[in-house]
């Protein structure tokens, strides 16, 4: 009878355990659902909050812009640095700038810009709105009959979709000119040669595979950082979960959607 | 400190709540709630810690949903209303946080603004100045009106809380755990504004607490919560005074300063 016990138990409790998870996963993808069809609800509809999106793509934009400059400049600078030694192998240093552009344009400048935005910008919306959970200043906003959700997350959703892009071609432009400072010193480009040689090999589609990649990866950072602080709970350890949840989701789901979206635009090319 | 008489209309219920329960998992917190709270009337729920005096406001505010029973909240039914109505219905609700819940990020001035001009979208920007300058004048705060909430004492983020609530007019405030954290002379200081609110603005009130020098100072009524349900109603006298109920008695030997 015991042996019957002691064998059943552990099955039993893994099971239960496995149909738990099962259902709080199934749980959370239903939640996340209606966390977003929410947004699309209450984003367009007035009263809008143009003052506070405005302030978010200020917080968001303009404060990130500094790393977002440094970043950039290194990774032309490096990227030419480093693909120097293969094409001169096959004696082709002249096609540098353009397998530069095609680098920065086509996968580096969207990605890099939204990883970098979701360590700063996404923990940064899921520790504030956490922190405003978990000290009842949401549930204040609520019961004074105004709309804490339009007012803090679809402002925040708005402007990483907004600022993301503009942050994205930013960087474009200074990794290019990373290259550029790279490549001129070792082979002496003139400025005009250089351009062209950046701007012969992209496409219509590149520019806008490139653009389309910024917005969907801002809309991600904004979404799973208000969506992990607006429900974060458990105090401030919450708030470091929060925090913590938004930048990995975040920067997964960009990798997952990059590949979705290179696929597709490979379609179109 | 004994509170004065106040102008209550018996006859007239703001908040009628019958058969109220709610669970959170397994534990039970409310299990069968009555309770009435008349026009112009400081009920003070009393109870310890954990027993769902917190719960019972968030519940008529409509921050959390009852799992049975009814609750009637200046004529709606709370498990009827339609999202709209709620919001309209929390313009008449003042809810005072028991840490205040005041905006980190934004000065006492907009903090005040906040549910004015989101609620109010007619007034012009002088009639919001004059709001806001009446609602911290009303809490003796004037001074305070650039600064920042992490600027302010634990007293002073209460008081500019309660501004908050006022500046809609609501004619019914809810206080949870007001005199939570304080010392005791500002303890006295909140006791009257809640005192004082009732009077000027002719607000009915629910005053949720464990401290006791509060419930005196500011209840008409006192309700004590235990074990999920109103065990005693009535006057201080009637709840404290003569009592064998041993649940109730520690809480007046123990706790009750004259």
């Amino acid at each position: 009878m015991d042996t019957t016990e002691n064998t059943n138990t552990p099955v039993k409790k893994n099971g239960s355990s496995f149909a738990l998870k099962l259902g709080n996963f199934f749980r959370e993808m239903s939640q996340i659902n209606a966390f977003i069809f929410r947004f699309f609800k209450e984003a367009f509809m007035p009263p809008f909050e143009i003052k506070e999106v405005l302030r978010q793509c200020y917080e968001t934009g303009v404060r990130s812009l500094t790393l977002i400059s440094l970043t950039g400049f290194i990774v032309g600078l490096i990227f030419a640095k480093q693909s120097r030694p293969s094409l001169a192998n096959f004696g082709a240093q002249s096609w540098l700038p353009s397998l530069v552009s095609i680098a920065i344009m086509r996968a580096l400048a969207p990605l890099v810009t939204s990883l970098i935005a979701a360590g700063k910008v996404g923990s940064s919306i899921g520790a504030e709105l956490g922190s405003m959970r978990v000290t009842e200043q949401i549930d204040a906003m609520e019961v004074s009959g105004t709309k804490p959700f339009k007012y803090l997350v679809c402002t925040r959703v708005l402007a990483t979709t907004i600022v993301i892009p503009i942050l994205s071609s930013y960087m474009a432009l200074i990794a290019i000119l990373g290259g550029f400072v790279n490549i001129t010193t070792n082979e002496g480009t003139s400025y005009r040669t250089y351009i062209e040689q950046v701007f012969e090999p992209l496409g219509f589609i590149d520019f806008v595979a490139s653009l389309i990649k910024a917005i969907v990866f801002g809309f991600t950072i904004g979404i799973v950082g208000c969506y992990q602080g607006y429900y974060s709970n458990k105090g401030t350890e919450g708030v470091g979960k929060a925090a913590n949840g938004a930048v990995v989701t975040a920067m997964f789901l960009v990798f997952v959607e990059e590949i979705v979206i290179v696929q597709i635009t490979g379609w179109f090319r | 400190m004994k509170k004065a008489k106040a102008n209550i209309d018996y006859k007239n219920s703001v908040i009628q709540i019958r058969g109220l329960y709610k669970s959170f998992g397994e534990m039970k917190v409310l299990r069968g709630i009555d309770l009435d709270l008349y026009q112009g009337e400081n009920l003070v729920v009393l109870g310890r810690s954990g027993t769902g005096k917190s719960v019972l406001i968030k519940i008529i505010s409509g921050l959390l949903t009852a799992d049975k029973g009814e609750v009637t909240v200046l004529g709606c039914k709370m498990n009827q209303i339609t999202a709209r109505e709620l919001q309209e219905l929390r313009t008449r609700i003042g809810f005072s946080f028991q840490n205040s819940a005041l905006y980190d990020s934004m000065t006492v001035r907009k903090n005040l603004e906040f549910p004015l001009v989101r609620n109010k979208k007619h007034l012009t920007r002088r009639e919001i100045n004059s709001s806001v300058e009446n609602v911290l004048d009303a809490v003796g705060l004037s001074h305070t009106i650039d600064q920042m909430p992490s600027e302010l004492s634990g007293g002073q983020r209460k008081r500019i809380g309660i501004a908050r609530t006022l500046i809609l007019n609501p004619e019914v405030m809810l206080y949870d755990e007001p005199t939570a954290g304080l010392d005791p002379i500002t303890c006295i200081d909140i006791n009257e504004l809640i005192n004082e609110v009732q009077e000027r603005y002719n607000t009915s009130s629910i005053i949720i607490t464990h401290d006791l020098t509060c419930a005196k100072s500011t209840g008409d009524r006192i309700a004590m919560l235990l074990d999920g349900q109103f065990q005693r109603v009535g006057t201080f006298e009637e709840v404290f005074e003569n009592t064998n109920d041993e649940r109730v008695k520690p809480f007046f030997d123990y706790n009750f300063i004259e």
